[in-house]
């Protein structure tokens, strides 16, 4: 027999771990990747000999630690590698520099305000408490509160239960950052411009908001839910950049006996009387399994593999107004040599982590300004990293990749498109980088521009999205992606959903493809303790 | 006085913490940077250099010289050809483990020894009329680690001759015009390899070795970077695994070779009879088979740590500082009797757990065992689910591997 008792559409991360569950629970699993790589949005090229690039993701924060132990990671290759500084120019020549001793820290945020010194511990504390309090509900599928049956009640009262159980000032601060903005959040620590500058970097990535805009503080705290080795909100490059990492999650699923066919791209998803049969691929080609389990966004999941008529209107109309707003590209440069920032000529330590070109949040603020009108910014924000300093096997001896994660370039440009933009797009990151490094251009050997339009044709990441729904609050929890739909099932008997369009959300954070995995397994064999149990 | 080693002065400069803890009599550096975790990591993805200079030094030579160390140490030393490297022990007369250390042979008749401890009055009382010398060359020479995946590509872009020497091998090459010593030998549990040099050359041959590893990523790495890749590699210390015999009140506080885990060494003893300093009780230990202990690595239930620790309403610590105190191991099935201790304990960012290096009574010693570990949470003594593994924890085929 031929069949597989699982077909999961999509190899990006989430498709992968899903995979690696199901045939860690015996399923004969399959999963189908359009690509003639696994990934998805978290792969490393070598587009130039002896360069390898992380095209789109670069880091790694969110992944979920029990996944690592779970499926086994570190036996095929899990390492991430530490980042030992954030590095933060302060737009006059002066620069912030953080790493991972504590007091040396407070001295550093000290030495623009020292007000802001003991601000700094406090900021952390309250952010980690609210992280603490979240992380809960971050781990567990979404109670469905507009269901009525005892599970379904069971799962509330265990949500009502965990919120009752946080102190107010906690409970208090979870609702401002859920709801209000980072610019509103920060100033209640801290006075100096460039500090709360460089705690509002996080605020606004791959999101349609400035860090003065409502929202943008759920964007911060996503972006804190992440850890490693115990440290809240801390970063890592992964061996081999985020695609070493996903070749891990690739062998990973393979050694638990999951078979990975590239170059099979999923046309539809086939079905009959509401039940799903499996997947059809795009060459005509008919696989068939019980379970099929897409791990794309929501709009490929409900909209393209299936016909929208087989769907309750309902669900239809809020995956169709359901916000993917993309306005982040990648400029990737391969470099002859490290960039140099004049107050630091002699020292490589402060590129060995993100380095973070928004000075200020009305720096970045301004950088939004021209997304709300269809143009993308013309001295954006940068989220740069020169991976090879951590990671020498990505480069050749003394030369550099560096990865720039550039914001704002929204989607749908007014009277351009991103084909005829893509040259101008790179100068002006380029020229961003030219003003905190100068002679960054001298050392260029080769330049990727990653637009959201590139984003798009190659993930298929509806818009360019980076986390396939935005990360607002009408798409988050519960209601992500649509109201009645949180919790991985479809409407289609078989047919289940664990891309970064379900909760939690996006990122290289896993969690979607193994909670996703979880409820087809309880389905399969009920009676096995439930979800909160 | 406190001593400074001979990559004191350069190394000194790299240093931007000033932190440093004193090793034999001698400036160590703790760490380089605010983060000796990318210290450690640069060991583990690159390359690294760690000054172990301290370590005593001394020079056996003479025609009895391979009589008098096969008739001290408890690996038979006649196996160990010219250009080799041998770790080994030296015990006392009832068994017990005094110290370890690595032999280097350089011809028939000429070793190196290394150890961590001062040791040349005792085995001065053992030469007696042998023709041996010993000299205490501790101080005429600088020994610097050179560590890490790279470590290979690093020296051999100085000393071709490298990119060929196995594991345990050493050989004399030439780097900044100075005469070295290079060993694939080291304390990482990494490739890697240990480059001796005359301590007027100390410098330059760092300056140099420094200047090759520029674009590998390579960084001087202190005793906490050490610490993690040492525990990681299942390598014991003297003072923190075991303590050496002669300064022990008891047989409580001694260990054999064989509860210190290397019964691997004691292969043969039962049938050569090559006498050494400690045989006969050996013997006795192995063929009754009266080991008290036996060394094996603990993993902690990663589970149960992190909801020992959120049900108390903390983050789930994982530090990568090896604990300062030893951990009791109990008895998992009945919870209650004692069956063990760990010596060393950290949470490791390679295998992502928490781990040790453990001593358990020997029917525990099978990897999968369960134990029960003591901890402290917020005040109370815990117990945390851990099951023994073989050591060593962390293991990389690149280690021994050829080129
Ligand atoms: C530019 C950029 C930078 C980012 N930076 C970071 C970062 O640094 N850190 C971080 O944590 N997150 C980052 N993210 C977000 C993160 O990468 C994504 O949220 C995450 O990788 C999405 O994973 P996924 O598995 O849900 O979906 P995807 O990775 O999109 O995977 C979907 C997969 O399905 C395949 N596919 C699509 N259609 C079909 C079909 N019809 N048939 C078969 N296969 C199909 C695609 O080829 C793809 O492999 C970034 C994203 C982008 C785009």
């Amino acid at each position: 027999m031929t069949g597989y008792d699982a077909i999961v559409v999509g190899g990006g991360h989430n498709g992968l771990v899903n995979a690696g569950y199901l045939a860690k629970a015996g399923l004969r699993t399959l999963v189908l990747e359009q690509r003639h790589v696994v990934g998805g949005a978290a792969i490393t090229e070598e587009v130039v000999a002896g360069f390898s690039f992380s095209t789109f993701s670069y880091a790694l924060s969110l992944l979920r630690p029990e996944i690592v132990q779970e499926l086994d990671l570190v036996k095929h290759g899990f390492l991430p590698l530490m980042m030992p500084s954030s590095f933060h120019p302060t737009g006059d020549g002066g620069y912030l520099l953080l790493g991972d001793d504590h007091d040396q820290n407070v001295q550093e945020i000290r030495r623009h305000s020292r007000h802001d010194a003991d601000a700094y511990d406090r900021y952390h504390h309250d952010l980690d408490r609210v992280v603490q309090a979240v992380q809960p509900l971050f781990d567990a599928p979404p109670p469905n509160v507009f269901g009525k049956d005892p599970e379904d009640q069971a799962d509330v009262a265990w949500l009502l239960k965990h919120l009752g159980s946080v102190e107010q000032r906690v409970m208090h601060d979870v609702v401002r950052l859920l709801t209000g903005s980072a610019s509103d959040w920060l100033e209640d620590y801290f006075v100096h411009e460039s500090v709360k500058g460089f705690h509002a970097s996080s605020s606004i990535i791959g999101s349609k908001v400035g860090p003065m805009s409502p929202g943008s503080g759920l964007v911060l705290l996503f972006h804190k839910m992440g850890e490693h080795d115990g440290q809240l909100g801390s970063w890592a490059f992964h061996k081999g950049g985020n695609g070493g990492f996903t070749q891990v999650l690739g062998r990973a699923a393979e050694a638990f006996g999951a078979e990975i066919r590239l170059g099979a791209r999923v046309g539809t998803v086939l079905t009959r009387e509401g039940r799903t049969l499996g997947v059809a691929l795009e060459d005509g080609t008919e696989l068939l399994a019980p379970v099929v389990v897409s791990a794309l966004d929501p709009r490929r999941t409900f909209l393209e593999l299936l016909d929208p008529l087989e769907l309750p209107a309902d669900l239809v109309d809020n995956v169709e107004r359901m916000r993917f707003r993309g306005v982040s590209g990648k400029v990737n440069f391969a470099l002859d040599a490290l960039p140099v920032f004049p107050a630091l000529p002699d020292t490589v330590d402060h590129y060995g982590g993100f380095l973070n070109i928004g000075p200020t949040i009305e720096y970045v603020e301004r950088a939004f300004d021209a997304a709300k009108y269809g143009w993308y910014s013309e001295r954006p924000f940068i989220d740069a990293a020169i991976q090879s300093v951590v990671d020498p096997d990505l480069a050749p001896p003394g030369k550099h990749v560096m990865s720039c994660f550039v914001q704002y370039a929204p989607y749908h440009l007014r009277g351009s498109d991103w084909d005829t933009e893509r040259m101008r797009f790179g100068d002006t990151a380029q020229a961003v980088l030219e003003e905190h490094f100068p002679g960054f251009g001298d050392l260029v050997l080769h330049r990727e521009v990653v637009t959201p339009l590139d984003i798009e044709r190659t993930t298929g990441l509806t818009e360019g999205n980076i986390f396939a729904g935005e990360l607002l609050a009408p798409q988050m929890y519960f209601l992500r992606p649509a109201p009645g739909w949180s919790q991985y099932r479809t409407p289609v008997d078989g047919y289940y959903q664990c891309g970064s369009g379900t909760h939690p959300g996006g990122c290289v954070i896993g969690s979607p493809g193994r909670l996703a995995g979880q409820r087809i397994l309880r389905d399969l064999h009920p009676g096995v303790s439930g979800a909160h149990g | 006085m406190i001593r400074t080693t001979p990559f004191h002065p350069r190394l000194s400069q790299l240093n931007t913490q000033g932190l440093y803890t004193h090793w034999q009599g001698h400036l160590s550096a703790l760490r380089y940077t605010h983060a000796p975790k990318h210290e450690y990591f640069a060991v583990r993805n690159a390359v690294g250099v760690f000054d172990t200079s301290p370590l005593f030094k001394y020079r056996i030579h003479g025609p009895d010289a391979e009589r008098f160390l096969a008739g001290a140490l408890v690996r038979d030393i006649r196996a160990c050809a010219t250009g080799q490297a041998q770790y080994t022990l030296w015990c006392d007369d009832g068994g017990f483990v005094m110290e370890d250390g690595v032999v280097l042979r350089h011809s028939e008749s000429e070793f190196l020894l290394t150890a961590a401890r001062p040791c040349l009055g005792w085995f001065e009382d053992l030469a007696r009329r042998l023709r041996v010398t010993l000299e205490d060359v501790t101080d005429a020479y600088g020994m610097l680690a050179v560590q890490g995946p790279r470590s290979r590509a690093v020296l051999a872009s100085l000393m071709p001759e490298v990119e060929d020497l196995a594991y345990s091998r050493h050989l004399q090459a030439t780097v900044a015009a100075a005469s070295v010593t290079v060993s694939r030998t080291g304390y990482t549990g990494d490739l890697g390899f240990e480059v001796t040099v005359e301590a007027q050359d100390a410098v330059e041959v760092l300056d140099a070795v420094l200047e090759a590893g520029k674009g590998h990523g390579i960084r001087p790495f202190g005793e906490e970077a050490l610490m993690m890749l040492r525990i990681e590699a299942g390598l014991p210390l003297i003072d923190v695994e075991w303590h050496d015999s002669r300064l022990a009140f008891t047989d409580e506080e001694r260990v054999t070779p064989a509860e210190l885990g290397m019964g691997w060494m004691l292969r043969g003893i039962a049938d050569d009879d090559r006498p050494f300093v400690g045989r006969s009780a050996i013997r006795r230990e192995l063929t009754g088979r009266t080991s008290r202990w036996a060394s094996v690595g603990v993993v902690v239930d990663w589970a149960h740590w992190n909801r020992l620790h959120r049900d108390a309403g903390l983050l789930p610590p994982k530090d990568e500082h090896p604990l300062p105190y030893q951990s009791m191991l109990y008895d998992a099935a009945t919870g209650g009797t004692q069956v063990g201790y760990t010596t060393s304990f950290l949470y490791s960012p390679v295998l992502q757990r928490h781990i040790g290096l453990a001593r358990v009574r020997p029917d525990l010693s099978d990897p999968g065992s369960q134990v029960h570990l003591e901890l402290a949470v917020q005040h109370h003594t815990a117990r945390v689910s851990a099951s023994t593994a073989g050591l060593p924890l962390f293991r990389p085929a690149r280690k021994t591997a050829g080129r």
